[in-house]
């Protein structure tokens, strides 16, 4: 045990026993990665929800086609000369639902499968492995190209099944392994000694001490969703009348956005998609930091102060 | 035993915790430690003891600081050398070379995913390097003979070994350069008491053959009475004792040195209510107006809340150890100012001590 | 050695599984995709006889019950008949698939590894001196995780090769207006490594992040592991303890995480073949799939894959190398 448990021992022996837990909380909100993440991920979700209702129509076709920006159209226009700022704006809220959903949808799975995996053993336990560790193996992109291609589908639904249903297997392991060692805890124990039943047990015990874990997760299949719709509407999959980001890029790169220059139409959804996705990644990141204090990185309050004798060479 | 020369003197160590507020966690220890000696430390968890060791070595880590304080060591036949003075390079050497250290949780001292003999060169490698190869592993293996392990276990990954033969292994290592000074944090407590009695035999066969001197550092007092020959008892960050361990067991000077033997009893002995300490340690981010054991002290009377106590020679102990710093205890029960017809019967020292202790006996 | 059996029994089985699903899945397909695709390949040319037979145990849509197409899916791929392309017609899938594997392999291939090396590389260093000024880094990092390749694929191409600055060759594997004939030779060879700079890059950048941020973070955390501390405590030297103790532990979770991470890698270098119309088999997919050529896609799909399970099981075998601890029995 290092001197630092040490007196970690001792800040809880003195009474405040989340000191730990709400320290690293405060130190994180302070924390200027998690500040960014969230104004970032929060002005997107903004864009998403109230934009459609300020920035006029996606698909108001004009004469102006390909104007670089200016006053009229902030973004410029597409080559049939539709706004691109208003394409924008609608295209966050599809692929913010389209990230929520099948996130929402892939962290459910996860935690079916993970926690009952871990929590049951046994037989149960080797199947639902032996099934993630499959599916997380098998690489998802070219698996739901396939899927897509053969079936057709159009819409919002299928495709947020169709890319849950393909990525839950990582979080599915995290969980197991996680509610593998939350199992043999002295409450758990106890718990199931007393002769809780089961589902009471999985939902008061073991659920909110792993509730950190699935944010996380949560967090990570929302970005993976979106990366993923996006690849898929670039490559002319998925529902080409759905405008998403992905699919402002399929047209700009398919009607020679490029070879005419025309930056302003492919290079804003492209950006939009990298900053939601290094929103929610710096987000992460900061959670990281509060579950696990051994990644606080130890700041020094005036970094200008000499190295005083007694610190490690 | 005639007086030893002083291998290691602390003086006025202060080491605290970077926070809002701050965290004390060692409050000006002065200790001294001779050559050949086993000086013990005792005291509850969170008290600074393992703190106190990692500042020894120059071992604390960032939110750890040394605010003051100074550390010199005395090598046998060489000038003393200023610890906290040294520079990179020759705190490298300094380190395992004069002064190695036990951890506490040795079971996780030592590196997963390479084999014994890989940490023993290493060690070789940074501080032997005109020792080849074969010498090195020749080296090792004796090492390991020398602790009780099967040379052949060189070639063994950590986790082929069972707890106890970790523990030599780090034993092993710590003695692996000779050093002058071994400090042993919590060697065993993660051990079972037959491994325990096996391991701390091994030591003192060890000491006394190779003659380093040991700061032996626990939680469980017992321990130490048996194995020391000088004991600190620490608490709050402080040393509130320091008496020869033979006789403290026996006429405990410091109220809570009192409450820690109250708390196991005596195998062969009678009867008796266990009383423990009833009450926390305190804060170690708060300073203290008096003495901080007070809010749990028995015997507490006026001053203490209200006045410091610092180490004095405690009351009716004779001199037993001519030449050394004798019996001091950090209590005003025992100063005379406060209370001039000496302290409680419980604490003061009502036998004579025989005569043939008198020279003292390690 | 049970480590190794485990490890290859997995891999059999997952191998099992998606040759399982590439059989099920074109059951979803709607009408009767075999009369469908024989029509159009006869207005490319004759249709040998025989083919509807092949393509329809190919597809799993073979005569019978489940478990006799199930048979003759398995027994035609054994053949290893793949059927004939759609959109080439008559050349034979397996033909087309033998082309274009070489490109990527090589371009995934050699970019993954440089990719991981550099990311492990710099995520120890930046854990090592934690909290320094390379901390700044990550901010940076995580934006080009999250970057989409095909839209980095983009960029880099809008402004290394066709719009701002023509430094590099706008597409293909090597120029194909030139005289170059592809073989072993070194003008073919030096076309081509130029061809394949701008989507290794791309590769490189958008992976190389996810990489570096594992580390760093495992280097973090495994500082403060006892074992750090008492090889400090040993006084050995500072690069000795960054790498033989802290780096060698701190990479094997990035190692045992490498079936997520070329998983990622894989899918994204489809889309930037695409934009780089890079002769490989992820641009060959997407080909296939706007042409609705089931044949093509199907094949492709499964070498993907097996390629891909290939890939971890060699991992896979290198962690149980690094890490002593796993050859334990369980």
């Amino acid at each position: 045990m290092t001197a630092t448990n040490v007196v970690a021992a001792t800040a809880a022996e003195a009474g405040d026993q989340d000191a730990g837990r709400l320290s690293g909380l405060r130190a994180a909100f302070r924390s200027p990665r998690l500040v960014t993440g969230t104004c970032l991920v929060g002005f997107f979700a903004l864009l998403g929800i109230i934009g459609p209702f300020f920035a006029g129509s996606p698909n108001q076709l004009s004469h102006t086609e390909l104007a670089a920006p200016s006053l009229s159209h902030w973004l410029g226009t597409t080559q049939i000369g539709q706004d691109v700022f208003a394409q924008l704006v609608v295209s966050a809220r599809a692929s913010l639902e389209i990230g929520v959903g099948a996130g929402l949808l892939a962290t459910l799975v996860s935690v079916i499968v993970g926690i009952s995996g871990g929590y049951a053993g046994g037989v149960i336990d080797e199947v639902l492995n032996l099934a993630s560790n499959v599916v997380l193996v098998i690489p998802t992109l070219p698996l739901v190209i396939v899927i897509l291609a053969d079936v057709k589908a159009r819409g919002l639904a299928p495709l947020i099944i169709i890319i849950a249903l393909t990525s839950w297997a990582a979080a599915a392991r995290v969980l197991r392994a996680q509610t593998l060692s939350v199992r043999n805890r002295e409450y758990v124990l106890a718990a199931r000694a007393s002769g809780e039943r089961a589902w009471r047990i999985v939902f008061v015990e073991i659920l909110p001490n792993e509730l950190p874990i699935i944010v996380s997760n949560f967090i990570f299949a929302m970005i993976f969703a979106i990366l993923t719709q996006a690849a898929l509407a670039f490559i002319g999959l998925g529902d080409p009348t759905l405008l998403t980001w992905g699919n402002m890029i399929n047209i700009a790169y398919n009607d020679e956005a490029l070879s005419v220059g025309a930056w302003w139409w492919f290079i804003p959804p492209g950006l939009c998609i990298a900053l939601l996705g290094m929103g929610l990644a710096l987000i992460n990141f900061s959670l990281d930091e509060v579950l696990n204090p051994r990644l606080r990185v130890y700041r020094p309050a005036r970094p200008g102060r000499a190295r005083r004798p007694g610190s490690t060479a | 035993m005639s007086a030893a020369e002083v291998v290691l003197r602390a003086e006025n160590i202060c080491v605290e915790y970077e926070a809002r507020r701050p965290t004390r966690a060692v409050r000006d220890v002065t200790l001294e430690l001779r050559r050949g000696e086993v000086l013990g430390i005792a005291g509850e968890s969170g008290c600074g003891k393992s703190t106190l060791a990692y500042a020894l070595t120059r071992m604390l880590r960032p939110p750890a600081r040394q605010t003051r304080g100074s550390i010199t060591f005395y090598p046998a036949g060489g000038p003393p050398v200023d610890v906290l003075g040294l520079a990179d390079q020759a705190l490298r050497e300094f380190r395992w070379n004069k002064v190695a250290m036990v951890f506490q949780s040795a079971m996780n001292a030592l590196n997963p995913v390479t084999t014994l003999a890989r940490q023993f060169n290493d060690i070789f490698d940074a501080h032997r390097p005109q020792l080849d190869h074969d010498a090195r592993d020749r080296r090792a293996r004796d090492l390991l003979d020398m602790v009780g392990i099967a040379p052949a276990r060189i070639r063994s990954f950590a986790h082929e070994l069972s707890g106890g033969m970790r523990q030599r292994a780090m034993i092993a290592m710590a003695l692996a350069l000779e050093p002058e000074i071994v400090i042993m944090d919590e060697p065993t407590t993660a051990l079972d008491v037959v491994v325990q009695r096996e391991i701390l035999d091994e030591v003192e066969r060890l000491r006394e053959e190779l003659g380093f001197s040991v700061i032996f550092i626990t939680h469980d007092l017992s321990l130490l009475l048996e194995v020391s020959d000088r004991l600190l008892v620490m608490y709050a960050g402080e040393v509130i004792e320091s008496a020869p361990a033979e006789l403290s067991g026996s006429a405990p000077a410091h109220p809570y040195t009192l409450g820690l033997l109250r708390s196991f009893p005596d195998l062969r002995g009678a009867r008796q209510e266990l009383r423990g300490v009833p009450g926390n340690p305190p804060d170690l981010r708060n300073v203290f107006a008096g003495c901080p054991f007070e809010p749990r002290c028995d015997f507490r009377f006026d001053p203490c809340a209200a006045v410091r106590p610092a180490l004095r020679p405690a009351a009716g102990r004779p001199d037993t150890m001519p030449g050394t710093a004798g019996w001091q205890v950090s209590c005003h029960l025992h100063d005379p100012a406060y209370r001039p017809g000496g302290p409680p019967p419980e604490l003061s020292d009502a036998r004579a001590v025989p005569a043939d202790r008198a020279g003292g006996d390690a | 050695m049970r480590y190794i059996v485990r490890k290859l029994a997995f891999y059999l089985v997952a191998a099992w599984a998606a040759l399982t699903i590439n059989f099920l899945l074109p059951q979803l397909i709607p009408g009767n995709p075999v009369e469908a695709l024989i029509g159009r390949m006869s207005q490319s040319g004759t249709v040998p006889p025989g083919e509807a037979k092949i393509l329809a145990s190919l597809l799993g849509l073979g005569t019978g019950n489940i478990f006799q197409k199930y048979g003759q899916y398995l027994d035609g791929l054994v053949h290893l008949r793949l059927g004939l392309s759609i959109s080439e017609f008559p050349t034979p899938v397996s033909t087309q698939i033998a082309q274009s594997i070489y490109w990527t392999l090589i371009l995934v291939g050699v970019a993954t590894v440089l990719s991981f090396a550099l990311g492990i590389l710099l995520g120890a260093v930046a854990g090592w001196k934690r909290g320094s000024r390379l901390d700044a880094i990550i901010p940076a990092t995580t934006l080009l995780t999250a970057m989409p390749y095909f839209w980095l694929a983009l960029i880099l191409l809008y402004f290394l090769a066709s719009n701002v600055w023509h430094v590099f060759p706008q597409g293909q594997g090597y120029d194909t207006n030139s005289e170059l004939s592809p073989g072993w030779n070194p003008a073919f060879l030096a076309s081509a490594v130029q061809h394949a700079i701008l989507p290794a890059l791309t590769i490189v950048l958008s992976s190389v992040g996810g990489w570096l941020l594992g580390m760093r973070n495992m280097m973090v955390s495994t500082l403060s592991d006892d074992y750090v501390v008492a090889a400090e405590a040993r006084g050995l030297r500072p690069r000795r303890i960054m790498i033989g103790y802290a780096a060698r532990n701190a990479v094997l979770p990035s190692v045992s995480g490498f079936a997520i991470s070329l998983g990622f890698v894989v899918s994204g270098a489809i889309a930037m073949e695409y934009v780089f119309s890079y002769p490989g088999i992820g641009n060959q997919l997407v080909q296939a799939v706007n042409n609705n050529d089931y044949p093509l896609m199907q094949g492709i799909f499964l070498v993907i894959t097996l390629a891909v399970l290939g890939a971890n099981l060699l991992v896979d075998l290198l962690h149980g190398f690094i890490d002593p601890r796993t050859r334990q029995a369980r």
